[in-house]
């Protein structure tokens, strides 16, 4: 759709008379130490060095040149064996982690077989039913070497339970696996949409799944919270990292109400945020949010470790940026998103390829993504020096500003009421989808610009004969369902039945149900089983009308 | 006849992303129109029993997830079924260009890919609906 950039007001003679950041910033034709002077900017407490509190810089002292960023493509697609041969090809080309993508029944907690899965199947990610599908996409993956990102949340439990169980089945033990499962489903409720059990025990489970983590696979990173999607949904970079601090906040406190310190377990809460619109208000952003979530770590909940402060996470994406006029200049706008996030100081990346305004990339279209983030590091000097924009008069001022934005965001939701009831009132989703209607319209009144799509809009050889259409295999879901029969036919299923029934007790109890997860999985319990219930246990969330 | 047109914009299936479905909705009311959004995950039977009872004028469903050629089917076959064959439904999502005449084949009377400007979702949805409130009368 490509949404998202500056507003741009301009003379007969298209003079720019003014420039206005989405988050609401007015920018100034030039900037001078006046500018630092009237936001108080001051070195040691607004940046620190690099690797210092709060961090602003960087959360390493040599930033990209103790350990460039890790490249994290999206991948998955179809049966979990075609998924396994794109994770092998990406690994050798180079991609340091993996990010894994499920399709929809899997990510609604919904068996291959189930009515409401019929078309779905394998489509926009690979299908899982049970631990057999895991043997098989991570078969020869080094799971101690490869971080694994899983774009999973709602059932985030069951997925994290089957990735140690398939750790284990392979010989690395939980204590050397590094997961990132994304499990923040207060941004489903407000953007992606893939939620099933309402807020609290939603948030019960992620609780779970962080105790867990903590004291079974201290390298997991049980949570990423994303102010990526809630940004595709039509908020504003300054309220993308507003609602994503409150959010982890609420995780958080769903933890410490628990006894535990947030020492015990901050690190493991990580972010994921986009990257499309424009370049300094990015930068600005990156920059402002690690600040922010260390005073956060450190002045609301009292953490002493540093590595409790570390904002961590993975900066990219950018696909509301993305055009589906012209679509091969999508590889030119990517490379310019991970420049913005290569400035800000991104640890981990990914970003869409060009062809996904369409379709699931293709090996070609993939490869040239990792190209990019690859050709950023090694071959044109991102790994030189640690933010090297820091003390530069726009960009620092910038960069406050944009703190008191977000600030400013968090104290509106803290005002009505908090996050959840921000969340669970279609509050917020009011406001973004509002907000994405007044950009559409602006987008197409001309005030902002979008290249192919509202300017130099004639495509001349630049026409979507560049993209290959991924095909979908139909033979997938009856291959899908052929092997989930088996499974049940030859798994013990006494045994399933008590494992589900030990789950449904557990959860009733309001223990921590990872153990129960864990032991379901390995008898071969289908995704399916397990949700079944947690919806008889918890119910389901009820989207709130916004309309 | 200056009744306001009444459309339903519905999500069928697994698919969450809804800023597209919800921008469309909104532009729809701006124009006049009386608009009834569904929410997400709807079934073919909830929403055509929506349709129904709502006594709209159009079925509009937004598709981001590939799965529209399997959707429209079964929700044509069902509109069938109730008697709801002159029902006009009209597509908008994530459509690659080789599926819009099979979907025109399936009954389906305007799709709107991604990337098509408001003005000619809102114009588009206006003529089917006139259509067919015209056939009505």
């Amino acid at each position: 759709m490509g949404v998202g950039g500056a507003k741009y007001i301009r003379d007969e003679k298209d003079r720019i008379k003014e420039v206005i950041y989405e988050s609401g910033i007015r920018i100034k034709p030039f900037y001078t130490p006046a500018d630092l002077e009237e936001v108080g900017f001051n070195y040691e407490q607004d940046l620190g060095d690099p690797g210092e509190y709060p961090f602003t810089r960087s959360i390493h002292p040599e930033g990209y040149r103790s350990r460039a960023w890790t490249m994290r493509q999206y991948t998955g697609f179809g049966t979990p064996r075609e998924t396994n041969e794109r994770f092998k090809f990406m690994i050798a080309q180079g991609q340091t982690g993996l990010n894994v993508a499920f399709d929809l029944p899997t990510q609604m907690g919904l068996d291959s077989d189930d009515p409401l899965a019929e078309g779905e199947v394998g489509r926009v990610g690979m299908a899982v039913d049970t631990l057999r599908d895991f043997e098989i996409a991570f078969e020869g993956i080094p799971l101690d070497r490869i971080g694994t990102g899983l774009t999973i949340n709602a059932v985030a439990s069951i997925i994290l339970a089957m990735y140690q169980a398939v750790a284990e089945k392979y010989g690395y033990s939980p204590e050397s696996i590094s997961a990132t499962p994304q499990n923040d489903i207060l941004k489903e409720m407000i953007g992606r949409g893939t939620w099933i059990f309402p807020v609290e025990p939603s948030i019960k489970l992620i609780g779970d799944t962080i105790e867990y983590s903590m004291k079974v696979m201290p390298k997991t990173n049980p949570v990423s919270v994303c102010g990526y999607h809630i940004r595709e949904s039509g908020a504003t970079p300054a309220q993308e990292i507003a609602y994503a601090i409150l959010i982890a906040n609420a995780y958080i406190e769903e933890v410490v109400k628990r006894g535990y310190h947030v020492d015990q377990f901050g690190r493991g809460i990580t972010f994921n945020f986009n990257v499309f619109g424009n370049l300094w208000e990015n930068v600005a952003k990156f920059r402002a949010a690690r600040k922010l979530w260390a005073k956060n770590m450190k002045e609301k909940w009292g953490a002493k470790d540093k590595q409790t402060m570390f904002l961590r996470g993975l900066f990219g994406g950018g696909g509301s940026g993305l055009t589906k006029e012209q679509p091969i200049i999508n590889v030119v706008r990517g490379a310019y998103y991970a420049l913005a996030a290569a400035l800000g100081g991104a640890q981990t990346t990914a970003i869409c390829s060009y062809d996904e305004a369409y379709t699931i990339p293709t090996p070609y279209s993939a490869l040239i993504s990792l190209r990019t983030l690859q050709l950023l590091m090694d071959e044109v000097g991102l790994r030189d020096t640690v933010d090297p924009l820091a003390g530069s008069y726009f960009i620092e001022t910038l960069t406050k500003k944009m703190e008191e934005k977000i600030i400013e965001e968090m104290e509106e939701i803290e005002r009505i009421g908090g996050i959840k009831l921000a969340v669970e009132t279609g509050y917020i989703q009011r406001k973004v989808a509002r907000q994405a209607y007044e950009w559409q319209k602006g987008l197409e009144r001309g005030e902002y610009i979008k290249i192919g799509v509202n300017k130099y809009t004639d495509p001349g050889p630049l026409g979507s004969e560049d993209v290959k259409l991924h095909e979908y295999n139909p033979e997938v879901a009856e291959a899908q369902i052929k092997a989930l029969r088996e499974i049940k036919l030859h798994r013990n299923n006494r045994e399933v039945l008590r494992c589900l029934n030990d789950l449904k007790v557990a959860a009733k109890q309001g223990k921590n149900v990872m153990p129960y997860l864990l032991e379901a999985v390995k008898a071969y319990a289908t995704l399916g089983e397990m949700t079944s219930v947690f919806k008889e246990v918890y119910g389901e969330f009820k989207e709130p009308s916004i309309f | 006849m200056e009744r306001k047109i009444k459309v339903l914009i519905a999500k069928p299936g697994l698919d969450g992303h809804d800023r597209g479905a919800k921008i469309v909705a909104y532009a729809l009311k701006e124009a006049g129109m009386e608009v009834i959004y569904t929410g997400l995950h709807q079934t073919i039977d909830s929403i055509v029993a929506t349709a129904l009872q709502e006594d709209v004028d159009v079925i509009g469903l937004s598709i981001l997830s590939g799965a529209h050629l399997t959707i429209c089917e079964k929700l044509m076959k069902k509109l069938r079924e109730v008697g709801l064959e002159n029902k006009p439904v009209v597509v908008g999502g994530v459509i690659p260009q080789q599926d819009i005449p099979k979907l025109k084949e399936m009954g389906v009377k305007a799709v709107f890919p991604g990337g098509t400007p408001l003005s000619q979702v809102v114009e588009g949805v206006r003529q089917v609906a006139l259509q067919s409130i015209t056939r009505e009368e």
